[in-house]
C-alpha cells in the first residue's frame, strides 16, 4: 500500500519565464485521491508551480512526474490530453458561450459520448442547470467559477489543478466552492489548489506545503499545519493554534496522512455516502 | 418614389449583402487571429479571377464555380497562412498586419502579371429587369446575388452555433489562453477560421464581379468599407458584421438618392466616402460597434 505511485511528482523543479527563475527546487508530490493544497505569501511562486506542470514555464532543472511519466515541459495541449485539468484563477469561462457549450468545450478532447458527464455536472453544479443557455459572462462570480470548475471535469482529470478558486468570492460561495471541491475529491479526482484563503483550504486538505520566495519552506497534513505556530503566525493571521500534535514531515508522502480526517474522509469516499446535488442542497 | 427602390435600396442591400460577406471574414480574423487582415481585400480579388478563368475555360455560367472557386481560394489562403502568418502567430499583432499589408501587395501585383490589368467580365452583353406591378425593376442577378448570400450566412450561423468548430472558433475568440489551456487545437481552428473567411471573401469577390466586372483593384476598393462594416458591427462578431456590411452598402446607395430637389445628395463618385466617413465616426463614438466588438 505504501508503495502505491502518486498521481504526480515535481521532484527538484526549478523555473521561472525565460530569464529570471521563480522557482527553485520545489518538490511537490499528490497522491491518490489527495486534496494538497499550496499556500505562501504573493510572489512566492504558487501559481508558477501550476504552470509548470502545464507546460506553459520555462523549466531549468528537475522532472516532473505523472503516474511516473515524465512530462517535464510538455506543451498545455498535450497535458491537458493526458488527463491534466486546469481552473485558472481569472479568465477561466468563455464568457460569450453558453454555459452548455463551456462544458462542450471542456469535453473538446474527448471522443466518446461525454453527455451523460455533463449531466453529472448539472446535479453536482445544481445552481447551474437553471441556466444552461445563459452566456457565461452573464452569470454570478460564485457561478461562473462552477462554470469553470465543472469545465475542467468535463474530461473526467486524473488530476484537477485550481489556481486560487475562491479569490474574489463573498464567504458565502467561498463556502460553497470549497464544499465543491471536496465533492469533487470525494468522487475521486486529486486536487493541487493554491489558495489564499490558507485556513478554509488547509481544512479541507490531505496535505499542504508552504512555499516562500520559491522555495519550499515546510509541508505536512492540512491538520497539522493549521496546527503549527509558525505557520499559523505567518500565514493564516495570528498564531493562536494549540501545540501541533507533530506534523510528522517525514511521513510517507504521496500515501494520505493517516490522520482521523483522512480516515473520515476515506469513510464517504462512496459516491453514494453523499447525495451528489450537495452544493445546491447547501445553498437552499 | 420607384427611383428611390428600384435604383438606390435593391442594389443597397445587395451591396450590403456582399460587404457583409466581406466583413464576416474580416471579424473572425481579427477575433480569432488577433489581427486587421489587409490582404482580405485581394482574396475576393483572387476568388473573381478564379472563376474567370474557369469561366474564359469553359463558357459555362460563373456561378456553377462557385464552390470549385471557393474551395480553391481557401487553398491558397491556408498555403499563404502557412509560408506568411504562422511563422509569426504569436509575434505582436502589429508585425502581422504589416506582414498582411506585404502580403496583399505582392498578390495583386501577381493577379496583374498573371490576368492584366484591363477590365474583364463573367459575360458579354447585358440582362434586362424583371418588371413587376408595371414599376417596381428587379434584375435576376440582384435576386441570385442576396439569395446565395443569404444561403452563406445562414450556413455561418449553423456552423458557429451548432458545430464543435464553430463553438471553437468561438471560444478561441473569446480567450485565445484559455482554449489552449482547455487542450483545444487552435491550429485547427485557425484553419478553419481562414476557410470560412476565405471561402466567404472568395464568394464577396465573384458576386461583386457578377454584378459588374473584373478587375484587379477590386478587392482593395472593397477593403475600406469591408473594414468599416466588420467595425460597425464590433470587431470579432460576425453577426454584427453582416448587419454593418448591410447597412454600410445601403447607406452608401442611399447617400446618392435626391433626397433634396432633383440633384444626387452626393455626388456618385464619393459614394466611397461615407463608408470612411461611417468608419471615422464609430472609431470616435463607439469603437466597440453596434455589438460590443473588442476595442484595440
Amino acid at each position: 500500500m505504501a508503495a502505491e505511485r502518486p498521481v504526480l511528482v515535481l521532484d527538484r523543479v526549478t523555473g521561472g519565464y525565460g530569464g529570471a527563475e521563480i522557482i527553485h527546487e520545489i518538490s511537490i508530490i499528490l497522491g491518490r485521491g489527495e486534496i494538497v493544497t499550496l499556500i505562501g505569501p504573493n510572489g512566492a511562486g504558487k501559481s508558477s508551480v501550476m504552470n509548470a506542470v502545464l507546460g506553459t514555464l520555462v523549466i531549468g532543472g528537475g522532472r516532473i512526474l505523472l503516474h511516473g511519466e515524465d512530462i517535464t515541459g510538455t506543451p498545455p495541449e498535450r497535458v491537458v490530453r493526458r488527463g491534466v485539468s486546469y481552473v485558472p484563477q481569472t479568465a477561466n469561462v468563455f464568457p460569450n458561450l453558453t454555459v452548455n457549450e463551456n462544458l462542450e468545450m471542456g469535453a473538446y478532447v474527448r471522443t466518446d459520448d461525454f453527455r451523460p458527464r455533463m449531466d453529472e455536472m448539472y446535479e453536482l453544479f445544481a445552481p447551474l442547470a437553471g441556466r444552461r443557455r445563459s452566456p457565461a459572462g452573464t452569470l454570478s462570480g460564485g457561478q461562473r467559477q462552477m462554470v469553470a470548475i465543472a469545465k475542467a471535469l468535463m474530461v473526467e482529470p486524473d488530476i484537477l489543478l485550481l489556481d486560487e478558486p475562491t479569490a474574489g468570492l463573498s464567504p458565502r460561495f467561498r463556502e460553497e466552492i470549497f464544499a465543491v471541491v471536496e465533492d469533487v475529491n470525494a468522487r475521486g479526482t486529486p486536487i493541487l489548489m493554491v489558495e489564499q484563503n490558507a485556513r478554509q483550504a488547509l481544512g479541507i486538505a490531505d496535505r499542504g506545503y508552504v512555499l516562500v520566495d520559491g522555495r519550499n519552506r515546510t509541508d505536512g497534513t492540512g491538520a497539522g499545519l493549521l496546527a503549527d505556530p509558525e505557520v499559523g503566525a505567518m500565514f493564516l493571521g495570528g498564531g493562536t493554534a494549540e501545540p501541533a500534535p507533530a506534523p510528522s514531515p517525514g511521513a510517507p508522502i504521496g500515501t494520505p496522512a493517516g490522520t482521523a480526517r483522512g480516515e473520515a474522509r476515506a469513510g464517504r469516499r462512496d459516491p453514494d455516502a453523499r447525495p451528489p446535488s450537495a452544493p445546491g442542497a447547501r445553498r437552499r | 418614389m420607384m427611383d428611390f427602390v428600384n435604383f438606390h435600396l435593391i442594389p443597397g442591400v445587395v451591396l450590403g449583402s456582399i460587404y457583409a460577406l466581406g466583413a464576416i471574414g474580416v471579424t473572425l480574423t481579427f477575433g480569432i487571429l488577433r489581427f486587421a487582415n489587409f490582404a482580405h481585400g485581394e482574396t475576393m480579388t483572387l476568388g473573381a479571377y478564379l472563376t474567370l478563368t474557369l469561366v474564359l475555360l469553359t463558357g459555362w455560367h460563373a456561378l456553377l464555380f462557385l464552390p470549385v472557386a471557393l474551395a480553391l481560394t481557401a487553398l491558397l489562403v491556408l498555403a499563404m497562412d502557412r509560408m506568411f502568418f504562422r511563422p509569426l502567430r504569436h509575434a505582436p499583432s502589429i508585425i502581422l498586419v504589416i506582414a498582411s499589408f506585404g502580403l496583399m501587395l505582392m498578390v495583386r501585383s501577381l493577379v496583374q502579371v498573371i490576368w492584366g490589368t484591363e477590365l474583364q467580365g463573367f459575360s458579354k452583353g447585358i440582362t434586362l429587369p424583371w418588371v413587376l406591378f408595371d414599376s417596381l425593376r428587379v434584375f435576376p442577378k440582384h435576386v441570385v446575388i442576396l439569395t446565395a448570400a443569404i444561403a452563406l450566412m445562414v450556413a455561418v450561423h449553423v456552423l458557429l452555433r451548432h458545430t464543435r468548430t464553430g463553438k471553437a472558433m468561438r471560444a478561441m475568440s473569446d480567450s485565445p489562453e484559455l482554449a489552449r489551456l482547455t487542450g483545444i487545437d487552435t491550429e485547427r481552428v485557425v484553419r478553419a477560421t481562414w476557410i470560412v473567411g476565405a471561402g466567404l471573401a472568395a464568394a464577396a469577390g465573384i458576386f461583386l464581379a457578377y454584378d459588374s466586372h473584373v478587375e484587379t483593384l477590386m478587392g482593395f476598393k472593397m477593403l475600406l468599407p469591408v473594414f468599416a462594416s466588420a467595425l460597425l458591427g464590433g470587431l470579432g462578431r460576425p453577426y454584427g458584421a453582416m448587419a454593418g456590411g448591410l447597412v454600410i452598402g445601403v447607406v452608401e446607395e442611399l447617400s446618392t438618392y435626391a433626397w433634396i430637389g432633383s440633384e444626387p445628395l452626393l455626388p456618385p463618385g464619393y459614394k466611397a466616402g461615407v463608408a470612411f466617413a461611417i468608419m471615422v465616426a464609430i472609431l470616435i463614438w463607439r469603437p466597440s460597434g453596434l455589438f460590443r466588438g473588442r476595442v484595440f
